[in-house]
């Protein structure tokens, strides 16, 4: 590969000056009035019929302008599955869910209104449990399940909880089991999380009079926003836009459509006034999408010389009251349900089960780290059983250039043996250090769950002097979009980064792009980039040709300046072919140039109803964690002593955003092993706010070492793969591996609180030890 | 309807007079009043060090304080650090070591950072541990955020001094 100039060097973000002095503008940070403010009234029951709801003295309380409900607003909406209702229409099923909202002059006028609502509720059997809400007497909780609209990849069985069955069969796992010198069974369990974004859901919208729509949105994906509200809605595309500004972390919980309906419906009841909502702490925990817990359940047949033969991988996932976009985490867990290894003989069944628990989406990982956890669990347990090196194991059993997924879909510039070598050399992998100390390992992959025709645009804009507008339809939660794309098409266009002008999307004048999720962004945008700098380069240097009268293929457009390959001194400044190009007689001959990338995979395909087979992934991203621990007996506090983190990003666009990237994904995952599990009662989440559900301080930070491996994409832009949420996967994994090495107890599930770690260690020594709550 | 309060401060080195009700939370009012929106709110109750200001240098979550409290007080909010378009020096070591990714609790980080660097020029990581642990950050650039407060101290990390 050519050497480059402006990807893989760590220039400085492109919102970093905003970011470091107050003036990046956040949603909530934008005057958008005249304004109103709305509240929502939530239910105070899991499961219920609405048998009466009273807005009169909400209607009449000082200031207030309208309220809604679900009866005159019964719109749907999803992703996959349309099976929400922005609000409750008829029952609730979940607790916290929104029944009715108000919006009036101000925060406290609005707050006082809701609470002026009476809303009297028939409590129904409720479910809490998926594995309970699949027994046949459990309660149903989307009673017309077969009336839902849905994209055909997704299996719903009417008349029971499942809201999708991905099935996956590959090989024979009889034979496969009947190879086997060793059998291990197992279950385990994640919880449930919650992204906590330091900043909340919004969203503000505004009805024009003329009838036009106008959203401003927290969302990490506006342009599918505007196609699911428009959908909802019913009215033309054309007709509304969504505009998200910077946004205060994604994480998966932005992602989709997730509130911005609330409002719809009290602007459409007051033209021309913006009305914005603002979601607490607690009603963002609540109310916006979780973690999906999983119940798992693994069967994995070994060979002594510690060959894999078969698996077979039961997931229960609770999807909670609604899974519009639940039901494809189900999915790609499936898909992907061997994790980062080689297995023959595969048979997965992952169930998408509704409860009365809070609505279960996308978070970072997007059910790899769930999925994962298991497998990585799994494999330490079988190492032990064979006496044998858990890394060795690893290394036996992982993928390797041209192995094949779950899903039967081959895998290329596959470096995973040396991402699980990196970490462990780091720690100093086989060198026991104390009595109750220990070390751990995992592995991670993982490709963006998309849909396979997800599509990403591109419009370069080349201003009259030269330097450069890029118009684009990603989002900047944080990842850096603005900077990588910034340093793509710099690289395209060969015109330095700071030339290069990019803002936040607003889908009036951004072009398309499906969503900013699944680590695909810096991958697909890229790719549009390319193709649009490249149709930006053949309009410059037809023009170059004319003026210089050489061959438009013997032209080079470098930083200010096009000239002929043959004879540099043949040149002409960018800016006289830029600025409508004309003739020395004043005859014009081109307009501004205007370079269009339009993108979208062609290798990737639907699953196989029965088999699940076929290639769902763009790309496959591996990397892996090592942990070294301290277990306290006496408190069963787990003390991190070091943490190494390694990914394959086949071409760092900036090393140093790369780095903290894969800094906060280890953070992220190590937050989520010892700290973060959402607490609920009946459905009620009990933790709704940082002194109950915690994350980690600047104090409880280890330092991490980090290693980026550059195992070059070859249809990646200049190499690259996708890296937001991979370095989280492996990190739960291998902390519990290195706590199981340290102390001998088998942690099944996290996070590894002190009190549930003594448990086990008080279990163990009593010779009672079995699966941790 | 709550009583108004007139109170006298300076923000940002400009003084300023001003009618609040007296129930008026202080980041309401920097935000809103005084519009100065670089200043965020997380939690609203004092958890995650969003809406850190400096009052007469020291550290508060302005969720938590009323702005009837500032009469007489100097604020220091995140858009007073940069003069005449130069960015003050925490603020560009969170440049120079990529100390954020969204950039939410940036504003907060940065004005705890300076509180300990103007009462102790030379902290230790456990110093800095310390002081910032009151500022969540999800995107979890603490690894960065404690390089770039250690790169401000006088001994600069490396022993040098400035």
């Amino acid at each position: 590969m050519p050497a480059l100039n402006y990807v893989g060097i760590s220039v400085p973000r492109k919102d970093a000056v905003e970011k470091v002095t107050g003036g990046a503008k956040f949603l909530e940070d934008l005057y958008i009035g005249p304004m109103l403010y709305a509240r929502i009234k939530k239910s105070t029951v899991a499961h219920g019929r609405i048998k009466r709801i009273d807005t009169s003295k909400a209607e009449k309380h000082p200031g207030v302008k309208a309220v809604v409900t679900g009866r005159e607003f019964p719109n749907k909406v999803g992703l996959y599955l349309i099976d929400r209702t922005f609000f409750a229409v008829g029952k609730v099923r979940y607790w916290g869910e929104p029944v009715a909202a108000v919006a009036a002059v101000s925060e406290k006028s609005a707050a006082e209104a809701v609470e002026l609502i009476e809303v009297e509720y028939e409590e129904l059997p409720a479910v809490f449990d998926p594995r309970e809400a699949l027994q046949k007497e459990a309660p149903l909780v989307h009673e017309h399940l077969e009336t839902y609209e849905r994209v055909p990849v997704f299996y719903p069985t009417p008349g029971t909880n499942i809201s999708n069955h991905f099935k996956l069969r590959k090989g024979d796992t009889e034979k496969g089991f009947a190879e086997a010198d060793l059998i291990l069974e197992r279950e385990y369990h994640v919880p449930q999380m919650q992204h906590v974004t330091i900043e909340t859901h919004k969203a503000a919208a505004l009805w024009s009079h003329d009838g036009k729509l106008t959203v401003w949105s927290t969302a990490q994906s506006p342009s599918i926003v505007r196609q699911l509200l428009a959908k909802s809605l019913d009215l033309p595309l054309g007709r509304v836009r969504v505009i998200s500004n910077y946004i205060g972390g994604g994480f998966g919980g932005k992602a989709g459509a997730t509130m911005e309906g609330l409002v719809i419906p009290l602007a459409q009841k007051c033209p021309g006034y913006v009305v914005r909502i603002v979601f607490t702490r607690e009603e963002d925990v609540q109310g916006t999408f979780t973690r999906q817990a999983l119940y798992a359940r693994l069967k994995t047949g070994v060979r002594k010389d510690g060959r894999i033969t078969a698996l077979q991988y039961e997931m229960i996932w609770d999807g909670g009251a609604y899974t519009e976009y639940g039901v494809n985490i189900v999915r790609a867990a499936g898909y992907s349900s061997t994790g980062a290894y080689d297995i023959p003989n595969v048979k997965t069944d992952s169930y998408c089960v509704y409860t009365n628990n809070p609505v279960g989406g996308p978070v970072r990982g997007f059910g790899m780290c769930e999925m994962q956890w298991g497998i990585e669990r799994q494999i330490d347990e079988i190492a032990r059983e064979l006496k044998m090196d858990p890394l060795q194991l690893r290394l036996i059993n992982g993928m390797k250039e041209g192995s094949r997924t779950a899903s039967g879909q081959a895998v290329a510039h596959v470096a995973f043996d040396q991402c699980l070598q990196t970490v462990a050399e780091a720690i100093q992998w086989g060198r026991k250090e104390g009595r109750y100390r220990g070390k751990g390992i995992a592995g991670l992959v993982k490709a963006p769950a998309q849909p396979s025709n997800a599509a990403s645009s591109a419009i370069i804009r080349i201003n009259e002097d030269g330097t450069v507008h890029v118009l684009m339809g990603a989002t900047e939660m944080g990842q850096g979009m603005l900077t990588a794309i910034s340093q793509i098409a710099a690289e395209a266009l060969n015109i330095p980064v700071e030339k290069i002008e990019i803002r936040v999307p607003d889908t009036d004048f951004s072009p398309y792009e499906w969503q900013s999720v699944g680590s695909r962004t810096t991958y697909t945008c890229g790719k549009a980039v390319q193709m649009a700098a490249r149709d930006v380069l053949e309009q410059i240097y037809r023009l170059a040709s004319l003026e210089l009268g050489k061959p438009a293929g013997e032209m080079k457009l470098d930083n200010d300046t096009v000239y002929w390959l043959k004879d540099k001194s043949k040149q002409v400044p960018l800016k006289k072919l830029a600025d409508s190009y004309k003739k020395d007689t004043g005859e014009g001959v081109s307009g501004p140039i205007i370079g269009r990338g339009s993108y979208v995979p062609t290798k990737m395909s639907n699953l196989d109803p029965e088999t699940g087979q076929g290639n769902p992934g763009l790309f496959y991203c591996f990397g892996a964690t090592a942990a070294e621990v301290e277990v306290d007996p006496e408190t069963g506090t787990v003390k991190i002593l070091q943490l190494a983190a390694s990914i394959d990003a086949g071409q760092a666009v900036n090393p140093q955003l790369c780095r903290v990237q894969v800094h906060g994904g280890t953070i992220m995952g190590l937050s989520t092993a010892l700290y973060e599990e959402i607490q609920l009662d009946r459905g009620r989440v009990l933790n709704p706010n940082f002194t109950d559900y915690k994350i980690p301080t600047i104090a409880n930070t280890p330092p991490i070492s980090s290693f980026i491996l550059e195992t070059a994409e070859a249809d990646g832009p200049y190499g690259l793969r996708g890296i937001g949420e991979q370095p989280m996967i492996s990190v739960a994994p291998a902390i519990a591996n290195a706590v199981a090495d340290a102390v001998g107890i088998d942690p099944r599930t996290f996070p590894l609180t002190p009190e549930r770690v003594y448990k086990a260690i008080k279990e163990k020594e009593a010779g009672t030890h079995s699966i941790p709550g | 309807m709550s009583k108004n309060v007139t109170i006298n401060f300076s923000v940002n080195g400009e003084r300023e007079t001003r009618v609040v009700e007296a129930d008026l939370s202080l980041l309401t009012f920097i935000r809103e009043q005084l519009n100065l929106t670089g200043t965020k709110e997380g939690c609203a109750v004092g958890e995650c060090g969003a809406c850190i200001v400096l009052l007469d240098g020291n550290p508060a979550n302005s969720c938590l304080v009323l702005a009837a409290e500032l009469d007489g007080k100097e604020l220091l909010t995140i858009e007073g650090l940069a003069r005449n378009g130069e960015l003050d020096r925490v603020q560009k070591a969170f440049i120079d070591h990529a100390a954020f990714q969204c950039g939410y609790c940036t504003p907060g980080m940065i004005m705890s950072a300076r509180a300990l660097l103007e009462r102790n020029p030379s902290p230790t990581d456990a110093d800095i541990d310390e002081a910032l642990s009151g500022n969540l950050c999800r995107c979890g650039a603490y690894q960065e955020i404690r390089e770039a407060v250690k790169s401000c101290s006088r001994h600069n990390g490396e022993g040098r001094i400035e």
